[in-house]
């Protein structure tokens, strides 16, 4: 089990609204250090709320309020004084959808240490290079760097994505189904690649394919309406789960 | 027409039902059930739009014709560079290029104010403004929009030129200076609500992507929106300075009309729109002043020619770019 290993941000009681909506009910829910923790359950249960609420995102959205605590190196991050810039860029995220931005590949993946200040070219160049090749995408790209990203193909674009994401070196990365458009050959890719990230990085990644989560996480917890029904280590929430609600899920019974 | 070729193109497995196109199984493969409606309705929008260039056609033709008499009477180097402008005089003097100076300089002006404000409005808009405050500003600029050019002139010849006369003691408010800020009251609503389209239209995948790397608000804006809608904007700003160069209204009322080449910002000038209109309705039918006034026409058409091309070319570039 995980206990000994160390707790690197946790949730307590947290809700999240969306104007009357209660998207989240009193979630409290802990994520051990280098390690891949799977957030599953059927869609609109509330996963990417979830993950949105561990860098703030959902402030981006209006009418949005939330309650109870995230926790993160022993600082509620929820609270007004936090500065929300620098904590996302320790907690960063990769989205549903490949959204690199109009630019070319190398601006797309140098765009998070302009903005954090890191100008000198020739570290910047080298952090492109290796963020690059970690997201397994060097090889393809190498030779057209300065090309518009958006002529990449989508599994490409992804893993831009995840390159640009790991350039600013976060300690934690927030993964919102990063692979559901992706073919099958650079699905194995990118879950090659989490599986070799979590050496130095904490992972939690939302993910509506079980073999997957079964494949990369330690742990997985499953969500159901707004509520965290059952977490646990991934082997035995898979193989003997404990509410019937996670067993109807991961056999397939609903969803 | 690219819609032709789409619904030509399109492929329709045979015995697939969809809709009221599969009526006839055997035509859905040639879609020939509809294509009699196709026909009618694409041949209707071509000879719409057919009609439109033979009018536009025809008017050049027209523009044309009583222009380039005038360059018998003057060379066209005489007609584009001298500096005297006395039509009515004898002998005359047919020279424009007091009046190209002053189209110029009043669209450079005007544009120096209204595309800062107009573009940093629509920014404020579309990004910044809680909900609430565009929805009452936005009416309201649309409102400036629609305002006609006759109003923003009087109001500048009796409100703000005695202001300006006053605050810098000054011979005349009538110049430069105020025909730019009027025209600049006219060009920012333009600028701003095509401007705002365009950063609206930007998803908000972008800004969440810039937001979830550790950029604060306005390194998202001036890295990623502002660019990301830039060839809406640049599209923006030129319609809005073609809206300036070839204003006629506010210019007559507010210019000073003074065909000289403005050596400071209070002096008056004789815009090009401004010396056709006030001019047209003296010069005798057919006379030199007539075909000259005509070839003043002439030069503020290719003057705004030049601008939609300069439009084209920057908006294409820059989404080459993104
Ligand atoms: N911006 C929003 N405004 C209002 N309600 C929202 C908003 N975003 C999400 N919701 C609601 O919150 C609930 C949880 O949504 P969420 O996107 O977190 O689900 P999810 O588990 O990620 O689903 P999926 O697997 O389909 O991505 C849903 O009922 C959804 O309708
Ligand atoms: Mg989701």
């Amino acid at each position: 089990m995980t206990n000994e290993i160390e707790t690197i941000i946790h949730t307590q009681d947290l809700s999240l609204f969306y104007g009357d909506f209660q998207a989240l009910h009193d979630i409290s829910l802990p994520f051990a250090q280098r390690q891949v923790t799977a957030l599953i359950g059927p869609s609109g249960c509330g996963k990417s709320s979830f993950l949105r609420s561990l860098n703030r995102m959902n402030d981006l959205t209006s009418g949005t309020r939330s309650e109870g605590a995230v926790i993160f190196e022993g600082t509620n991050i929820l609270e007004k004084k936090i500065d929300v810039v620098s904590l996302r860029r320790r907690i960063g995220m990769v989205f549903q959808k490949p959204n690199p931005f109009p630019k070319s590949i190398y601006d797309n993946v140098a765009y998070g240490l302009v903005v954090n200040g890191i100008k000198n070219r020739s570290i910047v160049a080298a952090r492109v290079e290796k963020s690059l090749k970690q997201a397994a995408l060097w090889e393809e790209v190498k030779d057209r760097l300065h090309k518009p990203a958006l002529g990449l193909s989508g599994g490409q674009q992804q893993r831009l994505c995840i390159a640009r994401a790991l350039a600013v070196e976060p300690e934690i990365l927030l993964m919102d189904e990063p692979a559901s458009a992706l073919d099958p050959i650079a699905t194995q890719k990118i879950e090659e690649l989490i599986l070799e990230l979590k050496e130095r990085y904490t992972i939690i990644i939302v993910t509506h394919n079980m073999q997957q989560a079964a494949r990369v996480s330690n742990t997985t917890a499953f969500f159901y309406m707004g509520r965290l029904v059952e977490v646990g280590s991934t082997n035995a929430l898979f193989t003997k789960p404990v509410k019937k609600e996670t067993e109807d899920y991961i056999t397939g019974r609903f969803g | 027409m690219t819609y032709r070729e789409h619904t030509k193109g399109e492929m329709i497995p045979e015995g697939s039902s969809r809709g009221d196109r599969g009526a006839a199984p055997t035509d859905t493969l040639t879609g020939r059930g509809t294509a009699l409606g196709e026909w009618v309705a694409e041949s209707s929008l071509l000879i719409i739009s057919l009609i439109s260039i033979v009018v536009l056609g025809l008017i050049l033709l027209f523009l044309l014709m009583e222009g380039l008499p005038t360059f018998s009477f003057v060379s066209v180097k005489a007609f584009i560079l001298g500096h005297l402008w006395y039509p009515t005089d004898e002998p005359p003097d047919f020279g424009i290029l007091a009046l190209i100076m002053g189209s110029i300089s009043v669209t450079l002006i005007s544009s120096l104010i209204a595309v800062p404000s107009g573009v940093m409005t629509a920014i404020y808009l579309s990004e910044i403004a809680p909900p609430k405050m565009a929805e009452i500003l936005k009416p309201a600029i649309e409102l400036l929009a629609s305002l006609p050019s006759v109003v923003i002139g009087f109001f500048g010849m009796v409100a703000v030129a005695p202001l300006m006369q006053r605050i810098f003691d000054i011979p005349t408010g009538l110049n430069l200076f105020t025909a730019s800020i009027m025209l600049a009251f006219m060009s920012i609503p333009t600028i701003c609500t095509i401007s705002e389209d365009a950063l609206r239209s930007v998803p908000v995948t972008y800004r969440e992507a810039s937001m979830a790397l550790g950029a604060t608000p306005f390194e998202t804006i001036s890295k990623v929106t502002v660019p990301a809608a830039l060839s809406g904007i640049t599209t923006a700003i030129i319609l809005g300075m073609s809206r300036a160069i070839g204003e006629t209204m506010v210019v007559l009322m507010v210019a000073g009309g003074a065909a000289i080449i403005p050596g400071s910002l209070f002096d008056p000038i004789r815009p090009m729109p401004a010396s056709i209109a006030s001019e047209m309705g003296e010069a005798p039918f057919r006379g030199d002043h007539y075909h000259a006034l005509f070839a003043t026409g002439i030069t503020l058409f290719l003057f705004t020619i030049l601008f939609n091309i300069l439009a084209m070319s920057a908006s294409r570039r820059f989404r080459l770019k993104g």
